[in-house]
């Protein structure tokens, strides 16, 4: 139990705790600002897949860990173009669409690593940050965003576009801008964050796994649920996430008697019971989320 | 549905039953919107397999050829497309009402192991007619359970029924695997204890294959969702929700009370596929056991239009697809046909509005 405290209280955990919270973070803050803009993003879990890939894929390629980093930035940028182009040009439903591209991404990345390596569940090795928190610019990049996404939705042409596009589509019609346009721009950003996010899942081990996003861009999308669509919150909530995770990690490096595989299921259960305990009509969602 | 509001004497149809009545232009939208979908995943699907560098045609003509040619690959596609079609007319009954039960995979792994755990308590000695009775029940009612939380979330607490049910996937497959791990699987397996024979689904034969009786289960389900749907009070209400939640609402339909009926019952579906898996095939719980069946299912429920019949056509296609997949393996990659169900996700989705679009057009 002493050994469980001391692990917990020290500073490696935190930073295990920040590098844990990274791609939730991420994917949640390019969640937010695509949803504000009017569009169910469901999609989160395919970015950081297809984003983790492409990061390993470059990352192997390259030798580099930064072009590793543009790639998955690029890779979420290109599944966003596709959503919002299903989405918007073609009006399909936005929750199919986003589950159809889940699906494609977890056997599409699949069938590429059995294309590219002759491999059906894990990449070659590529660059890896390891436990580095400092020094990796991924780290960095979602600080940034988290201290200037607030700022640029409320202050910037951008993100004024992009909020009236979520609330007023007629508004900004009004004042001769494209809704559609607005959106596409505010799901390139997401796209691009989110994309990061799953280069950090595969850069922080140095490899791509097959399904190794295992749910998180759901996570991520709850709690940009939770923190009424504001992204800074939703990092915050993203921190909580993380930090079970962490516990979890602690009490088996520890030893702790506790059952494994339900210990794991933490992050769920967390989010499941933070569903129930938030009263979800107290920040609306975007008044024209989901609608064409 | 709405008297005809021209003039003349309505045709004899229109005095038919409302079930009975084919309503001619939806048929058709709905037959041209599959057909679109499944042409564009072929298509699309095929473009994949050219740049993996393989001849399409080749590979499409050797999955049919040796699935027709094999009565086992013909075995294991109805062994597929029973639980595809029960997870199909789950997500299908939840859709109708405009939820979208993606859970369906988790509800499949609640009957399997409801079922696997009852099956296992049972005295080797049940006779069949107690045995299979109760174990079906077991597994419909697991997965109705979870069902109805996910509804009673989404109703109570207002959380979107998709982020529940992913979340509950990966909770029930967790305890799923910590049951196996403390009280199930036996020494270093991943397979638990043999369930009561009475309890055993006959196979169907097929060479060997596992094909078994409990397509006659998915065939019940298809007629009893086919007849809720169509020619009860209770279809409609649920149908009405799901066209339009206010107005069903302002009939005086209490549509939370709907909503939760409809995730318990789709969920009991979805649970029902595991009398495919473990009294039909495996005869005992397995790690993993039905896995992918939930996700499958909405690929069937989309392409077969959330008609029951249409479901249980969509399953079979879907199942020749998986396991004419598995038969060509030495042609093509598995994976391309893992992706192939995610493509034609996508392209239902896609074909909807462009086929309205058409018809407006016209």
């Amino acid at each position: 139990m002493m050994e469980l405290l001391t692990t917990v209280f020290s500073l490696g955990f935190a930073a295990q705790v920040l590098r844990i919270a990274v791609p939730y973070a991420l994917a949640a803050m390019g969640g937010a600002i695509t949803e504000r803009s009017g569009v169910i993003d469901l999609a989160l879990e395919a970015k950081l897949l297809f984003g983790a890939f492409t990061a390993a894929a470059v990352g192997h390629a390259t030798g580099s860990a930064v072009l590793g980093i543009a790639g998955g930035v690029a890779a979420g940028m290109i599944v966003a173009a596709v959503q919002i182009g299903c989405a918007l040009r073609l009006g399909a439903d936005q929750v199919i669409i986003g589950i159809a591209l889940n699906s494609i991404a977890l056997g599409g990345t699949r069938f590429l690593l059995q294309r590219l390596y002759g491999e059906g569940a894990n990449s070659p090795p590529c660059p890896a940050y390891g436990s580095a928190v400092l020094t990796n610019p991924i780290v960095w990049i979602a600080v940034i965003a988290t201290a200037v996404l607030p700022f640029a939705l409320r202050r910037t042409r951008w993100g004024m576009r992009l909020r009236a596009a979520g609330d007023r589509p007629d508004a900004l019609v009004a004042v001769g801008v494209s809704p559609t346009r607005a959106r596409l721009a505010a799901a390139l950003v997401g796209g691009a964050l989110a994309g990061a996010g799953g280069a950090q899942l595969s850069l922080a081990v140095g490899g791509f796994t097959a399904d190794m996003s295992s749910g998180r861009g759901y996570i991520a999308l709850a709690m940009v649920i939770l923190a009424g669509w504001r992204p800074a919150w939703a990092v915050l909530a993203c921190l909580g996430v993380a930090t079970t995770e962490a516990l979890r990690i602690a009490f088996q490096v520890t030893g702790v008697p506790v059952a494994q595989e339900l210990v794991a299921l933490f992050p769920y259960i967390a989010t499941v019971a933070v569903l129930i305990i938030v009263v979800s009509n107290r920040r609306p969602p975007p008044r024209s989320l989901g609608q064409v | 549905m709405m008297p005809r509001g021209d003039s003349g004497p309505d045709p004899v149809w229109s005095r038919l039953p409302q079930a009975f009545r084919i309503p001619f232009s939806g048929t058709r939208r709905e037959l041209e919107t599959a057909v679109l979908a499944l042409l564009a995943s072929i298509a699309i699907t095929s473009v994949l397999m050219l740049i993996s560098g393989k001849a399409p045609g080749h590979v499409w003509w050797a999955m049919l050829t040796r699935t027709t040619s094999d009565p086992y690959v013909l075995g294991q596609v109805l062994y597929k497309a029973t639980g595809i079609a029960l997870t199909g007319l789950a997500v299908s009954l939840a859709l109708e009402a405009r939820l979208l039960n993606i859970g369906a995979e988790g509800q499949v792994t609640a009957g399997v192991l409801a079922c696997a755990l009852v099956g296992t308590a049972l005295p080797a000695g049940t006779p069949a007619l107690v045995a299979i009775p109760v174990c079906v029940v077991a597994a419909a009612g697991a997965g109705a359970a979870v069902g109805a939380t996910i509804g009673v979330l989404r109703v109570w607490r207002g959380a979107h029924e998709v982020i529940t049910s992913i979340m509950f996937n990966a909770i029930v497959s967790g305890i799923a695997l910590y049951l196996g791990n403390r009280v199930m699987f036996r020494n270093g397996t991943t397979t638990g204890a043999p369930i009561a024979p009475g309890a055993e689904l006959s196979p169907l034969g097929f060479g060997g294959s596992s094909a078994n009786t409990s397509i006659v289960l998915a065939a019940l389900a298809v007629l009893v969702v086919w007849w809720l749907r169509g020619r009860t009070t209770w279809g409609q209400a649920w149908r009405a929700v799901g066209q339009s939640p206010e107005a069903a609402r302002s009939a005086g339909i209490s549509v939370g009370k709907v909503q939760i009926l409809v995730m318990t019952g789709s969920g009991a579906l979805a649970g029902l596929a595991a009398a495919n898996f473990v009294m039909g095939h495996k005869h005992a719980f397995e790690e993993g056991l039905g896995r992918g069946t939930g996700l499958l299912g909405i690929s069937a429920a989309l392409l077969g239009r959330m008609h029951p019949v249409g479901v249980a056509i969509a399953a079979l296609a879907l199942g020749f697809l998986s396991s004419g997949g598995l038969a060509v393996g030495d042609l093509v990659d598995k994976e391309l046909i893992e992706m192939l169900q995610g493509v034609v996700v996508l392209a239902v989705a896609a074909a909807v509005p462009w086929v309205r679009r058409a018809e407006v057009a016209a």
